[in-house]
């Protein structure tokens, strides 16, 4: 009971949330209530799974925020030309930039927040720049809005991307040569370079993919409000991390799932479905101030929970 | 890049021909500065004057006291997300003090109005240290709680309103001028001397910097590491609520939204501009100073010539990176 806890603390409390909200609430469960949230949290749940290699390699990316700013400004202004470009040309644009995160970390070892921090701004202040300050409308004729509004087989598109590119994910990290050296470098960094691993290259994937699906949430984004929003992503890279430290990964690199990321996502988001259904009832009276404290709070709980010293004092006690 | 009061980088070249690199990196800052300064001298209309002087001195004073909170919790190789959060807290609760009838507007209300709420702050940047060190949280993530906790409880605090007073007694913090200089600089100028003389000249200075260079070797070597990380991230808190008081006082309203955003990035690109080590170990106060101001001037400089601020962002996230990318090539 205590190692299912330890390992899948996130995935336990989702379920008993859940078994609670879907009893709590009509509709709770139904699949409208679903399909938007889903549709809404797809969006974090791509730069969470970004945000998920970068902090494996023991490293974190401050930047997603701005970048998916950036990147739906791109692609409002490039809905005219159609669908395809609208997504593909924010998408490289923001991987180019993941690129110059990695590449400056990388060749120039300096700290990964940092360089990032850096391009936070940059990134920033390339949406004010490309937007000149002011939400550029999407023109819908070229079908952008299908990719954050639009569905496929009875699921929302963005809900696609984000099982498909998870699925990807976890099977990138479990198999695929690079992902077993990006947890090997985040264990290790010295050892894995002694081991013939090839840090710079790894490094430069993980903020690039991570640069890549920011840029892609921020197409979605886009596509969602039928506008690109330089002032937007405010606070996204936080939300990732939480997002990435409640699925359970550890911070300082080296361990990590993508699954427990999503579970981590589903879960951050529910509590304030959960708020709002509370909110929407009148059983409580809760305003969007308390709910960033309380975003605040759980935030620390689970820090806590992680924390080596209360980990220390779990296993202390016995028949916890 | 600085002159460093700390652990002088070794020069291992033949000190026979000036080493222009070395140069460079020894006074980098300094010589921006003068750059900058003498650019503007000629370019700039009215640059040379004291409203000049006034206006980019009140405008890096807050920079700089939270500045220098920061340069001490990264001297430990820690880092304060949480300074603007805590700038908007204290922020928040000084017209609460002040504004409240009991109190009745006296000249004790504006007293406890500037002594508590620093405390306050002062007690969350405590609450930062106890995660740090009692629970051995990562700091950036330590400190990202009341980052996004903090601004929730000024929100909550004020109502999430735009609080506007009339109080002269309080608004003196930012308004008010001694021998023509606003009274914020004196503030600032104080905190810079008291820090600088606390890292240089005390046992603590040195404790805080042996924490930073080898936290093992120094609980090893007898040095309260917890108590120096405790004290690091708690006068951080007191400074970050002094900032704040002063942000309102300058504009005669709270509004907890905005006052202390992105501070932090701020701090910590004046900390890494003035060439204080990010991974701790060795710090200059003296360089946090000349980092906030090099971060002013280039900002005024670019408004000045006409340049708009979102490129000015550009510009900024380019020196962070370029500064500590610098720290790196000097340390080889």
């Amino acid at each position: 009971m205590q190692n299912l806890l330890r390992q899948h603390g996130a995935l336990v409390a989702l379920v008993l949330l859940l078994l609670f909200a879907g009893l709590r609430y009509q509709g709770f469960l139904g699949e409208y209530n679903l399909e938007s949230f889903l549709r809404y949290n797809a969006m974090f749940g791509l730069i969470a799974l970004g945000m998920t290699f970068v902090i494996i390699t023991g490293g974190i990316d401050l930047s997603v925020g701005s970048m998916a700013a950036f990147a739906s400004v791109i692609a409002a202004l490039v809905s005219p030309h159609g669908v395809w470009l609208a997504l593909l040309v924010p998408v490289l644009l923001c991987a180019a930039l993941g690129f110059l995160n990695g590449f400056v970390i990388s060749r120039f070892k300096v700290m990964p927040f940092v360089v990032t921090l850096g391009m936070f701004l940059i990134a920033r202040g390339l949406a004010l720049i490309a937007s000149g300050k002011q939400t550029v409308l999407v023109n819908t004729e070229g079908g952008v809005g299908n990719l954050g509004q639009g569905d496929f087989l009875g699921l929302p598109i963005p809900a696609w991307m984000l099982l498909v590119l998870f699925a990807v994910g976890a099977l990138f990290l479990a198999k695929a040569p690079y992902g077993r050296y990006a947890l090997t470098i985040g264990g290790n960094e010295e050892a894995a370079r002694l081991m013939g691993i090839p840090v710079e290259k790894v490094k430069l994937l993980v903020y690039t993919l991570s640069g890549a699906l920011a840029g892609l949430a921020g197409v979605i984004l886009a596509s969602q409000f039928s506008a690109g929003q330089p002032t937007e992503g405010v606070g996204w890279e936080l939300t990732a991390i939480a997002s990435v430290v409640v699925g359970g990964t550890l911070l300082t690199g080296g361990r990590g799932s993508v699954l427990n990321t999503l579970v981590g996502v589903i879960l951050l988001g529910m509590i304030f479905t959960v708020l709002n259904f509370e909110n929407g009832l009148g059983h409580i009276n809760i305003n969007s101030y308390w709910q960033t404290v309380i975003r605040g709070l759980f935030l620390l709980a689970v820090v806590l929970l992680q924390s080596p010293a209360f980990r220390g004092r779990l296993r202390i006690r016995p028949g916890t | 890049m600085l002159g460093s009061n700390t652990m002088k980088p070794k020069n291992n070249r033949p000190k026979n021909r000036l080493d222009w690199q070395q140069v460079l990196q020894q006074y980098g800052g300094v010589i921006t500065l003068l750059v900058l300064f003498v650019f503007n001298a000629i370019f700039t209309p009215h640059f040379l004057s004291m409203q000049t002087l006034n206006i980019n001195l009140t405008q890096v004073a807050t920079i700089v006291i939270v500045g220098v909170g920061m340069t001490l919790v990264i001297a430990t190789g820690g880092i304060d997300l949480s300074v603007g959060s805590l700038m908007a807290i204290s922020g928040a609760l000084a017209p609460i003090i002040f504004m409240h009838p009991a109190l009745g507007g006296s000249a004790a209300a504006n007293l406890m109005a500037m002594v508590f709420p620093v405390l306050l702050a002062g007690l969350f940047g405590m609450f930062n240290g106890m995660l740090v060190t009692r629970f051995q949280i990562q700091p950036i993530i330590a400190t990202l709680v009341l980052f996004i906790a903090g601004r929730g409880i000024a929100q909550v605090m004020s109502g999430g309103n735009l609080q506007t007073f009339t109080n002269p007694g309080f608004t003196v913090l930012g308004q008010g001028k001694l021998l023509g200089l606003p009274i914020q600089v004196y503030l600032m100028v104080l905190v810079v001397v008291l820090a600088a003389y606390l890292l240089k000249s005390t046992v603590f200075g040195r404790q805080v910097l042996s924490v930073g260079g080898n936290a093992r070797a120094a609980e090893l070597a007898g040095i309260p590491v917890s108590k120096v990380k405790l004290m690091v991230y708690t006068l951080s808190g007191l400074l970050a609520g002094l900032a704040g008081l002063i942000v309102i006082a300058v504009n005669s309203s709270s509004d907890a939204n905005q006052v202390g955003q992105n501070m932090e990035l701020d701090a910590i690109a004046a900390v890494a501009v003035g060439g204080t080590l990010l991974e701790g170990g060795k710090a200059t106060i003296i360089g946090t100073l000349i980092g906030a101001l090099i971060i002013q001037l280039i900002r005024y400089t670019l408004l000045a010539q006409g340049v708009p601020d979102a490129v000015a962002l550009v510009v900024k996230g380019l020196i962070i990176v370029g500064a500590v990318a610098l720290q790196k090539e000097r340390r080889g």
